[in-house]
């Protein structure tokens, strides 16, 4: 296939412009609404006043959050009709299962449970308003599971197969998809991801109250709840990165190793805590691996493999191949690709002409190799090989935030309950200026997600320039600088709204 | 008793919007940024390729396979 270069390009520029900026306002729905559902659960069960009116100034942060962001994530299931449409195809039978759910859950829930839970403080029960605010939680973040469960998918391909008389997967077990053990490690991990982010954004708020010596009894409280709330869920999303690592150990290899920026594999692999890779080291020559680099012993293998002799991959490793760790080099790969592309073809011809017994051997080909499918598209073996050093450092700067702020979740509860946090002016701004870093760390889990896997639309099964429209670039291009200023505008807007009423402050709420 | 829930639902709404305050600036921000996102952005620049181009599935797969084949 011809697919101008400058296409796959631009549709990925898009793609990605679109999911980060999607990005910036989904966490913090997802996190928020736990955090005043907590919060209308204590004046539900205290009678405390104080609590009601907490609640609602967190609402109606929820509330501009939420209607700034609504519609954002459409623009990329657009993408995937136009810019994308290879890949929509031969995915479409995996996609329309989880992402009908996810539109229909999305849908009852928002008309429902939100106007309740926003207009109906004096239209139902305080136990009925406290199950819808409680509902709006649970079912907004079992939206994100369908999206996560099609992302997974396109990470760990399971519980389809590959048809080649409509040239689409279709799924032969709905559970192996939903119980795809990355599609519900990137959940978890995710939506606990959501959650720390929402902590720091209340604690942040709160901070800034505290700062200003305002509004000191409403900022205390809704610290304290923050705070306990994100070392619980900081913690909870340290496991689950450990299992996100784990699952990419098992069935991303090179994306592992690219997290690590580790070219030689080995057994007892360190993890480097802190490093500068070498911009002239490539997987096929003798350069060192970093300029400088501080590492935990064994730690590798212990986060890939939960065992510290175990040995992990480099990306030399995963492109030349390894007969005594029985890893297939990607020439291999490719040859056995390019079987199944040709097998594809000649079935695709045989069925032309009716040729029953040519379809029946062409089609047994195609099954011996089709796992190797996407292998068969690739120009060179290096293709295999992502961006290092942005999966290196986005990895690394995640990690970094994701310590710190479970560090911020102890101290500032340590001191709210001591009563000592007012006076700890630089914690207060440390907490502050925290909320920027809740940011980058999201936007860097993302990036290591979905850098760390290219070519792969599929992993293994379709690269990126065979998954995009034979389409000109031009209007690419123009609905990526469109989308830039929009979603520019729309995050303008958020900041500008968001700030206004934290100015204002609770007295209004 | 259903149109006691119906009347219940359209006071919930209609009490609801009037008595927003921030609301309808968000409101009518959504407003905007659906009509840019439906109507001039999906109609003008985001057709659905494989719809627009091909009238039935089993033309869609062919091409579909065509690309997929056509190195070979």
């Amino acid at each position: 296939m011809h697919i101008d270069p400058s296409v796959v390009d631009w549709s990925r520029a898009q793609f990605a412009l679109t999911a980060l900026y999607h990005w910036i306002f989904v966490p913090l729905t997802l996190g928020l609404t736990f955090i005043v559902a907590i919060m209308e659960t204590i004046y539900v069960k205290t009678g405390d006043e104080w609590w009601k009116k907490t609640t609602k100034f967190w609402m109606g942060l929820l509330a501009i959050n939420f209607a700034i962001g609504v519609a954002t994530g459409i623009i990329m299931e657009f993408e995937f009709g136009t810019n994308w449409s290879n890949y929509s195809w031969i995915v479409g039978d995996i996609f329309g299962a989880p992402l009908a759910i996810e539109g229909i859950m999305a849908f009852f829930m928002e008309s429902t449970f939100f106007t309740v839970m926003f207009f109906g403080w004096d239209k139902v029960s305080k136990k009925a308003h406290l199950i819808s605010t409680w509902l709006v939680a649970i079912g907004s973040n079992l939206s994100a599971l369908w999206i996560l469960v099609a992302n997974g998918w396109m990470q760990h391909p399971v519980g389809m197969r590959f048809n080649p008389d409509t040239a689409r997967n279709e799924m032969v077990n709905f559970w192996d998809v939903l119980f795809n053990p990355n599609a519900y490690v990137k959940f978890l991990h995710t939506i606990s991801s959501g959650y720390v982010l929402a902590a720091l954004f209340v604690i942040s708020v709160s901070s800034y109250y505290l700062l200003k010596r305002r509004e000191i009894k409403f900022a205390k409280r809704s610290i304290m709840v923050a705070a306990s709330f994100g070392l619980i869920v900081s913690l909870f999303n340290l496991t689950t990165g450990d299992d996100s690592a784990r699952q990419a150990a098992l069935s991303q290899p090179m994306k592992l190793a690219a997290m690590e920026g580790l070219y030689n594999g080995k057994s007892r692999a360190p993890i480097v805590a802190v490093g500068v890779l070498n911009p002239k080291k490539r997987y096929d020559n003798n350069e060192s691996d970093f300029l400088f680099h501080i590492d935990v012993p064994d730690g590798l293998s212990l986060l890939g493999f939960h065992s510290f002799d175990a040995y992990v991959p480099g990306i030399k490793q995963l492109v030349l191949g390894d007969k005594e760790h029985k890893i297939e080099s990607v020439t291999s790969k490719m040859a056995k690709g390019k079987e199944a592309v040709t097998a594809l073809k000649a079935y695709k011809d045989a069925k032309a002409k009716g040729d029953k017994e040519a379809m029946k051997v062409a089609l047994a080909k195609f099954n011996a190799n089709s796992k190797y499918l996407g292998y068969g598209y690739l120009k060179k073996p290096s293709d295999v090989v992502p961006n290092v050093p942005t999966t290196f450092y986005a990895f690394h700067t995640m990690v970094a935030c994701g310590f710190w702020f479970i560090a911020l979740f102890v101290i500032i509860l340590y001191l709210v309950m001591t009563n000592e946090l007012e006076q700890k002016r630089w914690l207060l701004k440390a907490a502050l200026w925290s909320l920027p870093l809740g940011y980058i760390a999201q936007e860097a889990g993302w990036i290591v997600a979905e850098v760390g896997r290219q070519p792969w639309a599929i992993q293994d099964m379709l690269p990126v320039n065979m998954a995009t429209s034979n389409i000109t670039s031009s209007p690419v291009m123009i609905t990526f600088w469109l989308f830039a200023i929009l979603f520019t505008a729309l995050l303008i807007a958020e900041v500008k709204i968001m700030t206004k009423q934290i100015a204002i402050g609770p007295k209004e709420a | 008793m259903v149109k006691n829930a119906f009347s219940w639902i359209y006071h919930l709404y209609v009490d609801g919007f009037k008595g927003m305050k921030l609301g309808k600036k968000l409101w009518l921000l959504v407003a905007i940024k659906l009509f840019i996102l439906f109507v001039v952005i999906k109609l003008l620049f985001f057709p659905n390729v494989l719809k627009e181009n091909f009238k039935s599935d089993k033309a869609r797969s062919n091409y579909i396979l065509e690309q997929l084949t056509k190195g070979e």
